[in-house]
């Protein structure tokens, strides 16, 4: 594994981040003390299903937010500097030369009526202060970076021209366009087909190490995010519920929910004759349910998991877990090795 | 809870359990052809091209009575065409059906259209918004006769509970249930027509990772129940062996590998069933470094690459892929498997050196051919 040493300042630090939005049903809790930390070159995951708040919790980073949605509380620290408090002019100065994005669906997140070669070369053109023709150089040459053959003449096509993939991979150009120190993906390989997904995963994983550039990986793929990231955080219900180093977390889960993810999944290579869902859906963010909200879900609940919401604690070096009766997991796994 | 109600008042008895199982497989197409035209004939016709495509390209596929046989394949491969024409959905330019023996004609009678049912990707959108759950299971079942106007009311309970579904669910509305449920009723809709073969198109994709549990398991235990026979459409290889007994592999509308799911799985032999089944994303940590498994982007379907279709992006392809389109065709030792390629069951030549001539063909390949 790559990346600096483990002891120097994060990069990215977000600090009991507080997202609320407006609905009809009332205030929507969608991230409720969210603490995370990026370390430079290192990539982190961050893993849930539709609603955990995952991604108002990236979106949140960048000032993105849908305009119902607000930060109520917290701190978005780069490089010093608290992120969540700047307006969108102070924004724009951070927004490709500091950090990139990469979104899910890359048509929508291209300009269509824009040709992809100037689609790259407007950052460069822009925070690099770099005339046209640089920029053009520039973009050329992060074409031939990212793998779009034939670069000269694909700079002048358009976005439909494009397969998914190879929309994905102009997305992930104008990314590293301004060599940016962190690139936040939201999904980025959930709409493509598996062959096209590993070339871009690797892909990534590849420029993110050659360049340094660290990563938040967002998605609900926990294989997806064993092969980029070195960090997973696990978000339910606006809350992380696991942290520590993905190695850590997939093979020894220690919140019940982190578990129950990874027995519901079938495995393709060790097929089981059922899969142990998750029984119940996730609650409401409007009114959670008290103590540990993923209590009502939970097979190991107890009278104290509904009275105390409990916080994430550290229980090893890099691994914390918010559930009051983690070793139940660590017992559960204890017996179905054993079993095996 | 062992079988749907055999509705003994039913004429003729049409539910599954009560036909004497004949020989053969329950579903047979042959040489199925499915083609769309693309923009107008007219201005076709003046600039002297055709734009067809050809999204199902003479595909022979047989399902076993009983047995569940998954379709796998990456976008545009033309899986879901293929399911909707064999359910009756989609017009076929050529090529015949046959269930139970019997040649679908194209334009299907009621009551062989009720023989084949299917369950969407998304359950938001194939459900009607204005109907409760039970208004649209009874139109059904009265439409199409399956049980006695008396009973309809009680074997919509039972179909109900068959999917895990309370008799609550009867009056409700689909946007009052989540995703979960909603492919439930989705199922239960399916099911209600005693249908003898049961066509998912990708049943889970849209749901979140702990419901899709719920419904797989679903899945497998009415086929355990039921003695469903079932095609499952899938890109998600792990569901796929997790639930079938047989996978057909199809690439640019061809199916180019059939097999027993573990012989699939331990021993594909065509060279693409190998690729997809090494990019899938593992539970081993980090990829550092390696080529991708399958490299470039399938072709439009609408410029087939003559010869072997794979043969732009296969990593093993020689000069007779160019010329010669293989046959699927049945492995010397195990003819239950079946594969579309040159060497499936010879020995593999050797990687061919990239040659100048070919200078085009690695560009189109992309990725790890060009190094910052």
């Amino acid at each position: 594994m790559n990346g600096g040493d483990s002891v120097s300042q994060p990069l990215l630090q977000v600090d009991d981040l507080h997202v609320e939005i407006a609905s009809r049903r009332g205030i929507v809790r969608a991230v409720d003390g969210v603490s995370l930390e990026v370390p430079a070159g290192e990539a982190v995951g961050l893993v849930g299903e539709s609603g955990s708040g995952k991604s108002m919790t990236l979106r949140a980073i960048l000032g993105l937010l849908p305009p119902e949605a607000r930060v109520t509380a917290g701190k978005v620290l780069l490089d010093g500097a608290d992120l969540a408090h700047l307006d969108n002019r102070q924004l724009n100065q951070i927004r490709g030369p500091k950090i990139a994005m990469i979104f899910q669906e890359p048509m929508s997140a291209l300009n269509p009526v824009m040709r992809v070669g100037s689609q790259i070369a407007e950052g460069p053109l822009v925070h690099l202060g770099m005339n046209r023709r640089q920029a053009a150089e520039r973009a050329l040459e992060l074409m031939r970076r990212v793998g779009i053959p034939d670069p000269e003449r694909r700079y002048r096509s358009f976005p439909h021209e494009f397969s998914g993939g190879m929309r994905q991979r102009v997305m992930i150009a104008i990314a590293l366009s301004c060599e940016p120190s962190l690139i936040l993906c939201d999904e980025p390989t959930t709409a493509l087909d598996v062959t096209i997904q590993d070339q871009i995963l690797r892909l990534l994983a590849r420029l993110c190490r050659e360049s340094g550039t660290s990563l938040v990986f967002v998605t609900h793929d926990l294989p997806v995010v064993a092969q980029v990231c070195h960090q997973l955080a696990v978000m339910y219900a606006g809350e992380i519920v696991e942290r520590g180093t993905v190695e850590e977390v997939l093979t020894r889960p220690c919140h019940p929910y982190t578990l129950g993810l990874l027995r519901s999944a079938p495995d393709v290579d060790h097929p089981r004759s059922s899969l142990a869902a998750i029984p119940g859906s996730p609650p409401s963010l409007v009114s959670p349910p008290a103590g540990c909200r993923f209590h009502p879900r939970c097979k190991f609940a107890e009278e104290d998991c509904t009275v105390t919401d409990p916080p994430l604690r550290l229980i090893d070096a890099g691994h914390a877990t918010a559930c009051l009766h983690y070793e139940r997991c660590l017992d559960e796994l204890r017996t179905e090795g054993a079993d095996r | 809870m062992t079988s749907l109600p055999s509705g003994p008042a039913v004429s003729g008895g049409s539910g599954p359990a009560v036909l004497p199982p004949p020989d053969g497989p329950l579903l047979e197409a042959t040489d199925l052809a499915v083609s769309f035209s693309l923009g107008s004939a007219l201005i076709a016709r003046m600039r002297h091209e055709e734009r067809i495509l050809h999204a199902v390209d003479g595909v022979d596929l047989t399902i076993p009575r009983g047995e569940a046989l998954a379709l796998v394949g990456e976008s545009g491969s033309g899986k879901s065409t293929l399911a909707r024409a064999l359910a009756g959905l989609q017009r076929t330019d050529r090529g015949k059906i046959q269930l139970d023996g019997k040649v679908l004609p194209a334009r299907r009678s009621h009551t062989d259209q009720r023989k084949i049912q299917m369950v969407f990707q998304d359950p938001y959108s194939s459900l009607n918004p204005r109907m409760t759950v039970g208004g649209m299971l009874h139109e059904l079942l009265r439409v199409h006769h399956i049980v006695p106007g008396n009973e309809v009311e009680s074997y919509t309970r039972e179909l109900l509970g068959l999917v895990g579904l309370g008799e609550e669910a009867v009056h409700a509305y689909p946007r009052q249930f989540s995703g979960g449920q909603r492919q439930r009723v989705a199922i239960a809709r399916a099911l209600a027509l005693r249908p003898e073969l049961l066509v998912a198109d990708e049943p889970v994709s849209a749901l979140d990772v702990s419901v899709q549990a719920t419904i797989l398991n679903l899945l497998q235990d009415l086929r355990a129940e039921l003695g469903l026979t079932l095609l499952l459409i899938s890109h998600n290889l792990a569901v796929v062996r997790h639930l079938c007994d047989q996978v057909a592999v199809m690439y640019l509308g061809r199916i180019i590998e059939v097999a027993p799911t573990e012989t699939l799985f331990a021993n594909a032999r065509h060279p693409y069933t190998r690729g997809l089944l090494a990019a899938i994303p593992r539970m081993t940590f980090a990829t550092e470094g390696d080529a991708p498994a399958v490299q470039g982007d399938p072709p439009s379907p609408l410029r087939i690459p003559t010869g072997c279709r794979f043969r732009t992006r296969c990593p093993i392809a020689q000069s007779i892929c160019e010329q010669e389109d293989p046959a699927l065709t049945a492995s010397g030792s195990d003819p239950s498997h079946r594969a579309a390629c040159h060497f499936a069951f010879t020995a593999v030549p050797p990687p061919r050196p990239p040659q100048p001539a070919e200078a085009v063909n690695a560009a189109e390949a992309g990725d790890e051919g060009v190094r910052p």
